[in-house]
């Protein structure tokens, strides 16, 4: 005992040299896995049927049974069959249901799922009650034990892995098309019912892969969390299956190395951890999609929207003076804009340090020359736009103010052109209002009258 | 033949299906037909730490963490689908999962100390207890999970009366109840609320399989026999009785687990509403297609 321990690397290592080739069966299996439930889970998610995974996986267990009690062997081959199946035939339902009663997708998943279940349950009761001694183990389809795996297992995971990769790269246009949009499809005279089909056939048999390994809850999981975790990432549909496979493979393989360190580790949730935890890490950091980036993307805009307010508020007072560096109070500010004193003294303080205003006595801020020009541009898209509705769109001049102060922040200098060509150098907005910077910009843009 | 055993068992069953048919009616109209599986999955971790935690058995702690656990895959589901964008079955699917492999690894971590089988937590004794009634539901214990069941029932049965109003109009128009002052978020969490107690409150006496499967099977044969929403409560109620009977006589016949026999006869039911309903069976559509097209076929005839 002694002499081994001196030896061998410690466990956290000693996992990469594949001490036993069981080790290697185990991440192998947990691999493929993961990768074709990563594949195909991504085409049950853009069908918003994520929770197909989850249905069918329940659905496979009465035909587990039944492939049992009619052979009375656990051959895989057999017992995987039964399941194929069986899952096949809860997907059919689901199908019928959805297409010839009023019930809801929802619904028709939940009630295949448990009817089937409890089948299946019944089914595997019986055959515990009938004493047949080598029923032990049929069990395992409903929590799975990925150590359970061994090389004849893995011949048949593999095989089916990569008939599953090679389906999706033959059949990838259509499956795409399909997916996100079945009545184009229709159109352009694809067999829809066949690829609907075909691709059912392929989660069946990605969800049948996964059962011995992690069972008939976690594998929903690694069909529903890779593909929602990628999507996050990216809008493309290739790039997409590509990290739905990496992560459902990469979970995979933590999955099995966990387990490895700690014996009494089941590998399945391991597996659905780690992939959870991917999940979480997309869902809060990537750079578009992500929570934090949008919530970021929120701020900015809302502190840009209340610059822009206080300066073209500014401007206004500054404008009604007659003087463009007219000192402006809080208060007053307050008085025209709906924010609290702590927000305008933020948005201020931010102006200021942007050199857009200055302060000019306590609590008296004034517009510099560069917070005019901004001031300006600002002013002047509220009233093109105001202008634009009222003589364009014959919009009654009352009703054009909030409209524009919406867009005011949103039009692009691209659109303001084209506004000045299309308004042909008018003055003054619906309010006899001047309409600031507006007849140089139009000297420049359109020939003069 | 019927000893005081098979009373307390069909007894059980039948609170147990009216709990579920009266909230699973609203979970269907809202399409979140899933949650009842979501939560009796996600609940496993609540109830595995409420043990870790005070060391008993005891069901109160234990319903509890289990609640607790209900109320935050409902509160995480809505998260995901608001700030990440998410479909919310997706969003739904990542959430119980997540929870659930957490339970079972709590489970395989702590299993010298936790007498819990995960077997046993979700499938009732079914899946391991040989099928003898006594044992199933001895003399000392089948009381208490009718006494508990009960009481769910009866909360169900209140929530359910006093809700009505709220809980219809949400339910049909989410918007309409905004606008009319009912807070659409409220009942949502509150309905949430219910369908967790009920889902925990009936695993020990039934397991987790036959909690999913009342929860939306009657009352989705009542919705293909019925437009109104309380018809479709008693005849969800009434399906889930005779689901839990015939279930019972199953079970008896085959000698399996009972409350997997009692799904699979709900499932029975839901088959024959499907195809034999008055008006939205698949038959009568059939035939009043059949009866649509006749006088144009008699036409054709006639000019041919």
């Amino acid at each position: 005992m002694k002499s081994t321990t001196i030896e061998s690397l410690p466990p956290w290592l000693e996992f990469f040299t594949f001490p036993s080739v069981n080790v290697l069966h185990v991440l192998l299996g947990c691999i493929i896995l993961g990768v074709s439930a990563g594949l195909l889970g991504s085409f049950a998610f853009l069908r918003k049927r994520s929770l197909l995974g989850d249905a069918l996986s329940h659905a496979a267990l009465p035909g587990v049974c039944m492939a049992f009690m009619l052979t009375g062997t656990k051959n895989p081959a057999v017992i995987l069959c039964g399941a194929v199946l069986s899952c096949w035939v809860g997907a059919l339902a689901i199908e019928w249901i959805v297409k010839y009663t009023r019930c809801k997708e929802d619904s028709a998943l939940g009630m295949v799922l448990s009817v089937f279940f409890g089948l299946g349950i019944l089914l595997l009761t019986h055959i515990q009650k009938s004493g047949q001694a080598a029923q032990s183990g049929l069990d395992k389809f409903l929590f799975g034990q990925a150590a359970s795996l061994v090389e004849r297992d893995l011949y048949i995971l593999g095989g089916l892995g990569l008939f599953l990769c090679f389906v999706v790269m033959l059949a990838f246009k259509e499956f795409k098309i399909v997916s996100f949009d079945p009545d184009f499809a229709q159109a352009v005279g694809l067999p829809v019912r066949l690829v609907e089909f075909s691709l059912a056939t392929l989660i069946v048999l990605a969800v049948c892969i996964g059962l011995q390994a992690v069972g008939v809850v976690l594998m929903a999981a690694m069909l529903v969390t890779p593909a929602a975790a990628a999507r996050y990432w990216t809008n493309n549909l290739s790039r997409m299956l590509w990290l739905a496979t990496l992560f459902g493979g990469l979970s995979g393989a933590i999955g099995a190395y966990v387990s490895y360190l700690s014996v009494k580790m089941p590998t399945g949730p391991w597996m659905v951890v780690a992939v959870t935890s991917i999940f979480i890490g997309s869902f809060l950091f990537a750079p578009q999609r992500g929570a934090l980036a949008r919530a970021r993307r929120h701020r900015l805009f809302r502190q840009k929207t209340a610059k822009e307010n206080i300066l073209r508020t500014t401007y206004k007072f500054a404008e009604q003076a007659g003087r463009w560096d007219t000192p402006v109070s809080m208060s007053e500010l307050l008085q025209h804009r709906e924010m609290s004193m702590a927000q305008l003294r933020k948005t201020i303080s931010r102006l200021t340090r942007a050199g857009f205003m200055d302060e000019a006595h306590a609590g008296l801020f004034y517009l510099t020359a560069a917070g005019k020009e901004e001031a300006e541009r600002v002013t002047r898209l509220h009233r093109l736009w105001e202008l634009y509705l009222m003589t364009k769109l014959e919009i009654a001049p009352d009703h054009v103010h909030d409209d524009a102060e919406e867009i005011e922040h949103i039009l692009t200098p691209d659109l303001e052109r084209r506004l000045l060509q299309e308004l042909e150098g008018e003055l003054t907005d619906p309010h006899g209002q001047q309409i600031p910077g507006g007849p140089t910009a139009t000297a420049e843009g359109s020939p003069s009258k | 033949m019927m000893t005081m055993d098979t009373v307390w068992i069909l007894l059980i069953g039948s609170l147990v299906a009216t709990s579920c048919a009266l909230v699973g009616c609203f979970l269907v109209l809202r399409r979140l037909s899933m949650l009842g599986d979501a939560i009796s999955h996600a609940v496993l971790p609540g109830i595995v730490l409420a043990f870790l935690l005070t060391g008993s058995r005891n069901i109160g702690f234990m319903l509890i963490g289990a609640m607790a656990m209900g109320m935050l895959t409902a509160f995480l589901t809505d998260v995901l689908s608001r700030f990440g964008k998410l479909q919310s079955d997706a969003a739904m699917g990542v959430t119980f999962t997540w929870l659930f492999a957490i339970g079972v690894i709590l489970v395989s971590k702590f299993t010298g100390m936790v007498d819990l089988d995960v077997d046993c937590v979700l499938y009732g004794e079914i899946v391991l207890a040989p099928l003898d009634v006594i044992e199933w539901e001895g003399r000392g214990f089948g009381p208490r999970a009718v006494w508990l069941t009960g009481i769910v029932c009866v909360a169900n049965i209140l929530f359910v009366l006093l809700g009505y109003k709220q809980l219809k109009v949400c339910a049909f128009d989410a918007g309409l109840a905004a606008s009319i002052g009912i807070s659409v978020g409220l009942w949502h969490y509150l309905l949430m609320g219910f369908v967790s107690l009920t889902t925990v409150a009936s695993f020990e006496s039934v397991g987790a399989i036959l909690v999913v499967a009342m929860l939306i099977v009657p009352p989705n044969t009542a919705y293909l026999l019925t437009d109104r929403l309380s018809h479709m409560l008693l005849i969800a109620v009434g399906v889930g009785i005779l689901s839990a009977v015939g279930g019972f006589l199953l079970a008896t016949w085959l000698d399996g687990a009972i409350a997997a026999a009692m799904a699979v006869v709900s499932g029975v039911f839901y088959t024959l509403a499907a195809l034999f309903g008055p008006r939205h069976g698949v038959l009568a559509k059939h035939r009043a297609h059949r009866q649509l097209d006749l006088p144009f076929s008699e036409e054709a005839e006639l000019e041919s």
